[in-house]
């Protein structure tokens, strides 16, 4: 499993998740990207990706209903999913942990912190 | 300020224009003279069946007598004393009219620091409520949000990749260009409502307090569509110093078209011959003229006062409430005894409410509204669904309540104000307990 890089990220904001591709790909993550919030649930279980990158603010669906629904599927309980949000204080972030977050990253984040942080939660999976 | 007119003054200078004695006067109540000279001196509580003699005695009616200015002065020095810090000393709510009656000019400033104060309270309160609840602030947060973490990470990928494709290059300066427009848009769109927020908050009450401000200014008439000055309404509005903001402008434009169509339903001659007929009966109006008995309420509130008070069974004075579905007063018109609340909710007993709980059923009830001296009034309430603004619209109600002053023993619903302020004990209705201390009742001092 070590080897595998499957990533899928869901960003509704086009030029966003752009940018955030281009850097896992040149990182050798193979990303998928997913805007609807509706479908990240069956995008999950087909491509079983190593890590989720996951917008709080979705149409559809909320980021964190996704992360709640997540949560509760024994297959998925552990599986890194690093939550981008709008705010960087107070409710978000509580409630972003409470949904299970395994990291948190505030909207506007250096590409470096991103990188810095799906590496780290893809290692803290497999360590675990 | 003018020097309040307070019952026993009234009295008083009632018995001096008829030059009756004031010995006369007591021993024809059956009061000593002594006691009579206190009472015209403000120094003891009147009774409403003493006061209800000595009318009768002067030869005018006990609410002539009883309330005036002061009524609403007493209520406003009650509102500052509930507002007052609850660690600190209490007012001495039994000496209201003591201190009004001494120091007229400081109770009538503390009357005005009160509102000034709840106004600015509740400023800070719509503000803290726009900030945390505003949509088009939260849309541009996240609009502003999204636009810098684009231009960020594509200006970052730029800078620090050296061997990015040509391909890629173009279409990550293109993002730049693109994300740097809508970040232009949305920081334009922001500085406007911002501007505009600023706008409309200058005015220091809220857009109703403001528009009621301004008929109570006009004696809650606007002019008859054919008067002269009918034209120039929409100046006056402009004119208004009590309109401050957009909101209220144009929630005064809509009432003064309300008022034009519901003159032109029920054109002031003819309504007035009506009423002389008929007497102020809501209902019979609204078959006469074959118009909304919204309408015929809302005429029967904002007759010309000159005509209202010619009419042949004596002057009237109605006064009038409307809410919306969720029961938030939409327009209040005070007459003496029956000051609507200028905040919060009202008194949950008003036939008003019953109406807004079955619509187009027509209520009507005797009420006596809490107080010093309780005041009579016949209320009229209906509610109808407004007309609909498509097929496919939420139904929207109104409800409307008519008061009109009344008189003798028969059994009345005893209503209030407002909870806060409302002396009732033990009252089915109440939904928050009075800040205030109950107020000592009126009791009849006649020996």
């Amino acid at each position: 499993m070590t080897t595998d890089r499957r990533i899928l990220l869901v960003e509704d904001e086009p030029h966003i998740a752009e940018a955030i591709r281009f850097i896992l790909t040149r990182a050798g993550w193979l990303v998928a990207v997913e805007p609807d919030g509706a479908a990240v649930l069956g995008r999950i279980r087909t491509l079983r990706p190593r890590v989720v990158v996951l917008d709080v603010m979705l149409p559809g669906r909320s980021g964190l209903d996704i992360l709640t629904d997540l949560r509760t599927d024994p297959a998925f309980s552990t599986l890194p999913v690093l939550m981008l949000t709008a705010r960087g204080h107070g409710r978000d972030r509580e409630a972003a942990e409470q949904a299970g977050a395994t990291a948190f990253l505030a909207k506007p984040f250096a590409n470096a912190d991103v990188l810095a942080a799906v590496e780290r939660i893809a290692g803290a999976d497999q360590a675990g | 300020m003018a020097r309040i007119a307070l019952t026993g003054t009234r009295i008083r200078e009632r018995r001096t224009i008829l030059r009756i004695r004031q010995a006369d006067l007591a021993r024809s109540v059956g009061i000593s003279p002594a006691y009579l000279n206190l009472i015209e001196h403000n120094r003891r509580r009147i009774g409403a069946p003493l006061l209800a003699q000595l009318a009768e005695a002067l030869g005018t009616s006990a609410v002539a007598l009883a309330e005036g200015a002061e009524a609403i002065l007493f209520d406003g020095l009650r509102m500052a004393a509930a507002a007052g810090d609850p660690g600190g000393a209490p007012a001495e709510l039994d000496r209201i009219e003591e201190f009004a009656s001494l120091f007229p000019g400081w109770a009538g400033l503390l009357v005005n620091r009160q509102e000034r104060v709840a106004s600015l309270e509740r400023m800070v309160e719509t503000y803290a409520d726009r900030l945390s609840h505003d949509p088009f602030l939260l849309d541009a947060l996240h609009e502003l949000l999204s636009g810098v973490t684009a231009l960020r990470s594509t200006a970052t990928i730029l800078a620090e990749t050296e061997d990015i494709e040509p391909e890629w290059q173009g279409r990550f300066l293109r993002t730049i260009g693109e994300e740097g427009e809508r970040l232009s848009a949305t920081a334009a769109a922001l500085a406007r409502h911002l501007d505009a927020l600023v706008a409309a908050e200058t005015g220091l009450s809220a857009p109703l307090d403001q528009v009621e401000a301004w008929l109570a200014a006009c004696d809650w008439h606007l002019p008859e569509p054919d008067a002269p000055g009918a034209r120039q309404i929409e100046a006056r509005i402009e004119a208004a110093p009590q309109l401050a903001g957009t909101a209220a402008r144009d929630l005064a434009r809509r009432y003064a078209r309300q008022a034009e169509a519901d003159a032109r339903a029920l054109p002031l001659g003819d309504f007035l011959s009506a009423i002389a007929r008929f007497g102020p009966e809501p209902a019979r109006l609204a078959a006469e003229f074959g118009a909304p008995l919204g309408a015929v309420f809302r005429r029967l509130a904002t007759l010309p006062p000159e005509a209202a008070a010619e009419l042949p069974g004596g002057r009237i004075t109605a006064g009038l409430v409307i809410c919306d579905g969720s029961g938030t007063l939409t327009l209040r018109r005070p007459v003496p005894g029956f000051a609507p609340p200028r905040f919060g909710a009202a008194c949950p007993l008003w036939p008003l409410y019953e109406a807004l709980g079955r619509p187009m059923q027509p209520v009507q009830a005797l009420i006596e509204v809490a107080g010093r001296m309780p005041r009579r009034f016949r209320a009229f309430a209906f509610c109808a669904p407004l007309p609909p603004a498509s097929f496919d619209a939420p139904l929207l109600v109104e409800s409307m309540m008519l008061v009109l002053p009344a008189t003798g023993d028969d059994a009345a619903r005893p209503v209030g104000t407002a909870c806060r302020i409302c002396p009732r004990a033990n009252c089915p209705g109440r939904n928050e307990p009075a800040l205030l201390p109950q107020p000592e009742p009126a009791r009849g001092l006649a020996v």
